[in-house]
């Protein structure tokens, strides 16, 4: 952030967040179970930080709940993710940390997909490669400035 | 004196050559008292001044310096000129002879009688002699505070020096490096720019010496016995850097250099220092640096990473902005303000029509930043950005992009309203006001509920702005209004709007005495299902939440006296319809009722009038409606009252408390009187509407009718918020009665209320004999029913003796340990033991409706410290001698008790009481385990040293609760697990893979609370000891 580096974007578009999830009776009772659902798996990434900005992905609709699909029976969680500019970057950095946070947050019965929006990004196929490669993601995680910048995407926001 | 010269030879013979310190201060000693002079003493060390050796010169000086700074009071000037030629010819001497001859020089600084001109003979031969930085730390502080002595008694002297001074004291600072003598330099310093000393043509000298520790990056080290702060230098160089004009054209130039910086500090200390000098500067010292202090400013809130150096900037863009605005135009110069702000408007104004990017909120920050600084700014920016703003307002379509706009708009007027200062101007928006008004009440109208709501507060910062909104503009907002109140089913713009209408209601009453209120009371009263009574459930469903809304707007608006007058009255008379039954007021609208009447109560301002309107109509009203219900009930007509129901009777109750506490006590002691009257005699005489029967008698139950009894409740509001001057009428009667009536009703309401009244009036009176008395009587009679095991009043009495024992912890009362031990001692009891456990809740917790400091009762500091510090070691014992099926009983005691104490007076007893919390974890009751998690969470924020020894025991004790059957606890372990990943990591990492593993689980539980508790804490831990993460 210092005064010689410039950012890619530096005046993104900026969208609502939505507010906390409304609790609803069912939720409080005892005996009732809840599905894993959309809006869930939603609330656990939506608060990535930008690896760039101080903003989360949701402001920057890099995630939206609609392009959040889970299926709780068959274990399966599907994500796509938005870019801000076609030529981000960041584009792989984002996938891996979403993929990333719903390693740590789900039950590991659960498969996970996490690809670009198909025709949001010059490079899409290569990026959804790379994230489709159980490998490839566990050796990025290797390396440990890698992990770092991930971590930092992760943390919660000292308040 | 031939015994004392030897004396005098010997104390300096057994300093200078047997290296006794000791001896010095028996010099000193011996000269302040007369036994020898300072002439003397300087013959004595004759040999010792003239050695070859320099060690024994040394020797010599030190012991004639430490003398001196004992005794330097009581020189005089010729001894003064003496010394100090001696001293300055010293100076000239060998190196190790240099550090106590400055001793020397510093104590006799501090003498009164200094001669004339031996200041600066003083200060030139040190300059010349002595090279500073070669000193010793303590030598060179020596230095310094010469400096300062003199510059404090002889300052006219030093100005006589000249630029030399300055110089002389350059070459002494320069290239200090301990933090003790910067403060000390930095003193000197500060004193030369603020005192008016000639700083010649070393201005800049002096600023290079000085600004070269900017930014200051020191960190003390642990356990500083100096205490010196960074912040502390700081300050000290910041005075000196920002006192003078003669800086600018040096510091500006720094700063800008310095905010390129990586280290935040180091930003945050050049954009605060920007801030503070500018405030000394003039238009031309700023005039070239503008466009470079620009860039740099715009780029900080631009591209910001902390909030902190987003505020910083804007205040310094302010600090500029203002400065520039102080300054005098000539006709020849251009007008640096104007200019600045164009610079400041060409990058910032075009950011304002994209308002869904994200530079919108900087540049609106930056413009507003500039807009607060002063008027004519304000009216150069306004005029500016207000018509392209009101303009795209009309032009946007997207509601989103509506409210940012609007939201901008707000924050412009707010900025123009800090500005404004008491002289009577034309306000900035004068000229835009139709158009504010048409974009407000448009936005008002708009569908959409942020739009709304942001409308409300912009017209609320509008009707802020002193002299801008016509009376039309006025009444046509109440209308909008009353509109919105009345149709819109949005909780969150209903909140809004009720806000809205208090804020514009304190600064423009007759607009809502006239129009709203008559409005919102032909609302309530038109009843939806008289006129058509085919319509559904839902209309009386809608005209419901019209009703909860306009009784909650009536409270809003009721700020002024005026107003009061006109809604309260309104209030009244929902209730007496409701209890009448001609309009169909629910149970919950009645209660709506009360409530606005108490926030009426607590908010209005407590003068003549309103405290009339309290004490002569409102409380006669309730307490004569709620009589009227009670003995109605016994008639047992179709109709019930809803004045009967306890919830509305106990919403009564804190309009009663409230007015007698807080509105004119001499009012509220005449209305105190004639409730204790009405409830002990049956005079009625004092209620309006009179009708009633001579006889009743409200403290005595009769059979099984509990409708008179519970009325208790509205004495009790009443005489026990009273102030303490306030003197009950008929105490001890009343006492007594309803000591009776506490024991021997069986009717919950009517026997609580009952001890609760007892107490409160217990809580109040005078210490003494007549008090103990009373207080063993009801005792005795408690303890009777008590330990009678078939007694049927067992648990009245048992409230009756909580109330009491609280009322009587409250204020330290001698007898409430009595009271409290039986309380401990009925944990044991099979049947009473859980209540008892419950009952230190209560007795730990504030109560709202009395005993609190709001009803004036006596409440002692700390009393919870002092009852857990004398109790604790009581409950641990019981604890241990209990019977296994009892120790529930005493963890829910305990952590009851510590859940209420404050978290500072947790801490520190938690190491004591750790144990058998951990072992209240292991407990099988769900309730215990619940509390005492609850009382854990907050403890955990801090690691204390006793927590960390026991961690094994506590994160395994955690881990288990994580499959409790009760969500609940569920929640609770996890929150605490959560807590416990901000532990020092080197205590907490060795358990990083056994928690990751414990939480896998919880992440598949059935219930979505508890995943999401264990997300957020399962991500912590993985953050814990991982590069990046923490």
């Amino acid at each position: 952030m210092s005064g010689g580096t410039h950012l890619e974007n530096a005046n993104p578009v900026i969208f609502q967040r939505t507010g906390e999830r409304l609790q609803t009776a069912t939720e409080e009772d005892e005996d009732f179970h809840d599905p894993i659902d959309d809006r869930e798996i939603f609330d656990m990434i939506r608060s990535i930080n930008d690896p760039e900005h101080p903003l989360s992905l949701e402001e920057l609709n890099v995630v939206e709940q609609i392009r959040v699909k889970v299926n709780d029976a068959e274990s399966i969680v599907g994500i796509e993710f938005t870019p801000t500019i076609p030529h981000c970057s960041m584009a792989t950095l984002i996938g891996l940390s979403i993929k990333v946070k719903l390693l740590r947050s789900l039950p590991n019965r659960f498969k996970i997909d996490v690809h670009i929006t198909p025709g949001t990004h010059a490079s899409e196929d290569a990026v959804n490669k790379q994230l489709a490669d159980k490998e490839r993601v566990a050796a990025a995680l290797e390396n440990s400035s890698l992990l770092e910048v991930v971590n930092q995407c992760l943390s919660t926001k000292s308040s | 004196m031939a015994a004392d010269s030897t004396l005098l030879l010997s104390l300096v013979e057994e300093y200078v050559s047997g290296l006794q310190d000791s001896k010095a201060k028996d010099t000193a000693t011996g000269i302040k008292d007369g036994q020898f002079t300072i002439l003397q003493l300087v013959e004595a060390l004759g040999l010792s001044l003239t050695s070859s050796q320099p060690h024994t010169r040394a020797r010599g000086v030190q012991l004639l310096s430490e003398v001196l700074q004992e005794c330097h009071e009581g020189l005089t000037e010729g001894e003064v000129e003496v010394l100090i030629a001696f001293f300055e010819n010293r100076l000239k001497d060998h190196y190790v002879i240099t550090p106590p001859v400055l001793q020397g020089l510093r104590a006799l600084t501090k003498c009164t009688v200094l001669p004339p001109g031996s200041a600066v003979s003083m200060l030139r031969s040190l300059f010349q002699d002595v090279h500073v930085q070669s000193l010793m730390l303590t030598e060179r502080s020596c230095v310094y505070k010469m400096l300062i002595n003199l510059m404090e008694s002889r300052e006219a002297e030093l100005k006589g020096l000249g630029a030399d001074f300055v110089f002389g004291f350059l070459q002494s600072m320069d290239g200090e490096r301990d933090p003790r003598n910067l403060l000390l330099a930095f003193q000197i310093a500060n004193n030369i720019i603020h005192r008016g000393y000639d700083l010649g043509k070393f201005a800049e000298e002096l600023f290079e010496v000085t600004s070269c520790y900017f930014p200051i990056d020191f960190t003390p080290p642990p356990n500083d016995p100096h205490g010196i702060s960074k912040e502390e230098l700081v300050q000290m160089l910041r005075n000196v850097l920002t006192g003078t004009p003669k800086f600018a054209e040096f510091l500006l130039p720094l700063i800008i250099e310095k905010l390129d910086s990586d280290v935040l500090s180091a930003k945050l200390d050049s954009l605060q220092t920007l801030t503070a000098c500018v405030s000394q500067y003039e238009h031309k010292d700023l005039a070239e640096f503008l466009e470079g202090l620009w860039a740099s400013l715009r780029r900080e809130v631009f591209q910001t990473s902390s909030e902190k150096i987003e505020s910083a900037g804007l205040d310094a863009l302010t600090a500029i902005t203002s400065c520039l605005s102080r300054s005098v135009l000539n006709s020849d110069s251009e007008d640096s303000l104007c200019t600045f702000l164009d610079l400041v408007l060409r990058d910032c104004k075009h950011h304002l029509s994209e308002p869904d990017l994200k530079l919108v909120w900087p540049s609106a920050k930056l413009l507003q930043a500039a807009c607060s600084a002063s008027n004519r700014a304000s009216h150069i920016i306004t005029a500016a950005v207000m018509p392209s703003l009101l303009e795209q307002y009309d032009n946007r379509t997207q509601c989103s992009h509506r409210r940012t706009i609007l939201e901008v708009v707000q924050r412009f007027v707010q900025s123009v309203k800090t500005s404004q200062s008491a002289e009577k101007e034309e306000s900035v928006f004068v000229a835009f006001r139709p158009s504010l008004c048409t974009m407000v009440f448009s936005a008002l109208n708009e569908n959409n509920s942020s739009l709304q709501k942001t409308a409300t507060s912009v017209l609320t910062s509008l009707a802020q702005q002193p002299g801008l909104l016509l009376d039309s503009d006025i009444e046509l907002a109440v209308d909008h209004l009353t509109k919105l109140l009345l149709a819109e089913e949005d909780e969150g713009v209903s909140l809004a709007v009720v806000e809205c209408a208090g804020a514009l209601a304190e600064l423009y009453p007759e607009a809502f005495i006239t129009k709203l209120i008559p409005r919102l009371k032909m609302e309530m009263f038109s009843d939806p299902i008289d006129q058509d009574n085919n319509r559904a459930v839902s209309e009386h469903q809608s005209h419901h939440a019209v009703c909860k809304r306009c009784l909650s707007a009536l409270a809003a608006v009721s700020t002024q006296a005026r107003i009061v007058h006109e809604s309260t009255p309104v209030l009244l008379e929902v209730l007496s319809s409701a209890h009448t039954g001609s309009v169909g007021f629910s149970v919950d609208q009645v209660v709506l009722a009360c409530r606005s009447l108490q926030r009426i109560a607590e908010k209005v301002q407590d003068t003549e009038e309103t405290g009339r309107c309290f004490h002569d109509l409102v409380i006669p009203r309730l307490l004569s409606l709620s009589l009227q219900a009670a003995l109605q009930g016994e008639e047992s007509s179709g109709h019930r009252s809803p004045l009967l129901e306890e919830s509305v009777l106990s919403a009564m109750v804190p309009v009663i408390s409230t007015s007698c506490s807080r509105l004119q006590p001499a009012l509220a002691e005449q209305t105190a009187l004639k409730a204790v009257s009405l409830f002990l005699n049956g005079d009625v005489s004092s209620l309006p509407n009179n009708s009633f029967p001579s006889h009743i008698q409200l403290l005595k139950q009769q059979g099984d009718s509990w409708s008179q009894s519970q009325l208790v409740c509205l004495l009790m509001g009443c005489v026990c918020s009273l102030p303490r001057s306030v003197e009950v009428p008929q105490v001890e009667q009343l006492l007594s009665e309803l000591e009776e009536m506490s024991c021997t009703c069986t009717h919950p309401l009517s026997y609580t209320s009952a001890a609760k009244c007892f107490a409160g009036l217990i809580n109040k009176r005078p210490q003494g004999e007549d008090l103990d008395r009373l207080i063993q009587r009801t005792m005795k009679r408690v303890y009777t029913e008590l330990d009678s095991a078939s007694s049927s009043a067992c648990t009245q009495a048992f409230t009756l003796l909580v109330w009491v024992a609280k009322a009587l912890l409250l204020r330290y009362h001698p007898l409430s340990t009595t009271l409290t031990d039986k309380l401990f001692s009925l944990l044991d009891n099979a049947d009473l033991g859980p209540m008892a456990a419950e009952s230190f809740s209560l007795l730990m917790s504030d109560t709202t409706d009395l005993l609190n400091r709001g009803c004036h009762a006596d409440v002692r500091i700390m009393y919870r410290q002092r009852f857990f510090s004398e109790n604790s070691a009581k409950l641990v014992q019981g604890f241990n001698a209990a019977p296994q099926e009892k120790k529930t009983n005493y963890l829910k005691a305990l952590s009851n008790i510590v859940n209420n104490l404050p978290k500072q007076v947790q801490i520190s007893e938690l190491p004591r009481l750790l144990s058998l919390l951990l072992e209240a974890l292991s407990c099988p009751d769900q309730a215990v385990q619940l509390s005492t998690l609850s009382c854990l969470e907050p403890v955990l924020a801090d690691p204390l040293p006793a927590l960390i020894q026991q961690l094994e025991a506590l994160i395994n004790r955690l881990i288990a609760l994580n499959s409790s059957p009760a969500m609940s606890v569920r929640i609770a372990s996890l929150r605490c697990i959560h807590a416990v990943s901000h532990f020092p990591e080197h205590e907490i990492l060795p358990f990083r893979a056994r928690v990751l593993r414990a939480l896998a689980r919880p992440l598949d539980d059935k219930k979505r609370l508890v995943r999401t508790e264990a997300v957020r804490a399962r991500g912590e831990w993985f953050l814990l000891g991982s590069p990046g993460g923490r």
